[in-house]
């Protein structure tokens, strides 16, 4: 069961109209892996995440999660996914933090961690309150429970989506750019959050700019530019020694 | 003075006319607007065009011409044809009228929430319909409270309209007053009526509008 598939992505396509973003991207996620995907703007990072819970859809290729087909490519080349209610049971098994958080201004930041389960899960607020307020105190935000989002400031917005992520019991976490548009001296407490996660083998797919981050937390690197993964393997191995011109020109332009 | 009490249970009993048409139009226009909205903004572009096409109708025509088509014409309408008495057809017209309206405030209410809403509710599993009843519309409701307003202030003076259809609304009352006594104190009377029920409407629009600022976007 250690080597349980969490994600198994093949021969992925994405296009927007004519431009092509993704080109065959193929990898796989083992239970507990932490997947830090770097590379350079416009390379397909932040597409290929949103691809795998359906915020885009993909034109070709085969995603699986935890052994479910979320979406295949037959052999007359035409892409079909799963009907809705089943994918949306599948990606339910992802839970996302988006770069710009997202989070629901309307609700105060209990009332965003419970909305899914209540809503989507059925679940009864007293049902839900002891994890909700378990998952606050882990992102340290208990004090705050009942502030409304603008009051919080960037670092503590993303603490908010990560525990709103976190309160649908998840397999996997996906993380598209967390810290991007945090001011410097708040991408340190989100980091530490999601590298607590990492401790707790929580399986991740981590976009980030973030090198040192990406260095010390992941367990495996992939490197993509240009819709495509050019190089893949231990960050330690990829950071000192990358194999790939595309790669040596990005991490020297970078660090 | 006491002319004011021979003023008031006609001119009161005209002001509940209005008030009927009023309440009545309202209860019917919202949720068809808001129903109307939502079709304009199906991704069918034969529903769509359709809904665009029905709202271009009822505002690109007068309310009166509306009123008149739905009462003298409808009845001669091949297979649709019924007679509505004047209350009812009244309604139909103004509900029909004010929903076309509605659904455009709407429509840009909905438009305006963020697509990165729409992501999150999506990734955390919300269905379209969970998603825009739990998480869209709430926040379409804050952002959309003042044009809102605008329109109900204007239906409570569009429903003296209705007089072309015979009926005696508050305004009709008064003129009838007016050209029996030779006197305009009916109008003054009339208008005070008018600006209460429009200070009801402000305060209660106001009081939403504070009940929504709890929290910022």
């Amino acid at each position: 069961m250690t080597n349980k598939q969490m994600i198994s992505v093949r021969d992925l396509h994405k296009r927007f109209g004519t431009l092509a973003v993704l080109k065959g991207v193929s990898f796989e996620v083992a239970l507990g892996d932490v997947i830090a995907i770097i590379g350079p703007s416009g390379s397909g990072k932040s597409t290929l995440l949103r691809c795998l819970n359906r915020l885009e859809t993909i034109q070709r290729g085969h995603i699986e999660i935890a052994g479910e087909v979320l979406a295949t490519t037959g052999a007359d080349g035409v892409c079909r996914y799963a009907v809705d209610a089943e994918a949306r049971r599948i990606c339910r098994r992802m839970g996302m933090v988006f770069q710009q958080f997202n989070l629901f201004p309307h609700r105060t930041v209990l009332q965003n961690i419970i909305e899914a389960p209540m809503t989507v899960q059925g679940l009864s607020r007293a049902a839900i309150m002891p994890k909700a307020e378990e998952l606050l105190r882990k992102v340290g935000l208990f004090e705050k429970r009942d502030s409304y989002p603008a009051l919080l400031s960037g670092g503590q917005k993303q603490r908010v989506a990560i525990a709103r992520a976190l309160a649908m019991a998840p397999d996997i976490m996906l993380f598209d750019e967390p810290t991007s548009a945090l001011d410097p001296e708040l991408t340190g407490e989100v980091l530490r959050t999601i590298r607590q996660l990492a401790d707790e083998h929580v399986t991740m797919l981590v976009v980030t700019h973030e090198m040192s981050f990406a260095r010390d937390v992941s367990t495996r690197a992939l490197f993509m530019d240009d819709g495509e993964i050019v190089e893949a393997g231990a960050p330690a191995e990829m950071f000192s020694h990358p194999k790939h011109s595309r790669t040596q020109a990005f991490l020297e332009h970078i660090l | 003075m006491d002319y004011l009490w021979v003023l008031l249970p006609p001119l009161l009993q005209g002001a509940g006319v209005t008030l009927q048409v009023f309440f009545i139009t309202l209860v019917l226009s919202l949720p068809l607007g808001l129903a109307l909205a939502l079709l304009r903004l199906s991704r069918s572009a034969s529903v769509s065009g359709l809904v665009n096409g029905y709202i271009w109708l009822m505002r690109g025509t007068p309310l009166m011409l509306q009123m008149l088509f739905i009462y003298f014409a409808l009845p001669f309408v091949p297979y649709v044809g019924i007679r509505l008495p004047s209350f009812p057809a009244a309604i139909v017209a103004f509900s029909l009228n004010y929903a076309a309206y509605f659904a455009e405030i709407f429509r840009g209410g909905i438009q305006s929430i963020d697509r990165g809403q729409y992501e999150a509710a999506k990734a955390l599993g919300f269905s379209y319909a969970q998603t825009m009843r739990r998480i869209v519309l709430p926040q379409v409701v804050k952002r959309v409270l003042a044009p809102v307003s605008n329109e109900t202030i204007t239906l409570v003076k569009d429903t003296s309209l209705i007089y072309v259809l015979a009926m005696n609304d508050l305004l009709r009352a008064a003129r009838g007053i007016v050209q029996r006594d030779f006197t305009t104190m009916p109008f003054i009377v009339a208008a005070v009526f008018y600006l209460l029920m429009t200070l009801m409407l402000t305060v209660g629009f106001q009081w939403l509008e504070k009940k929504y600022s709890v929290y910022d976007e």
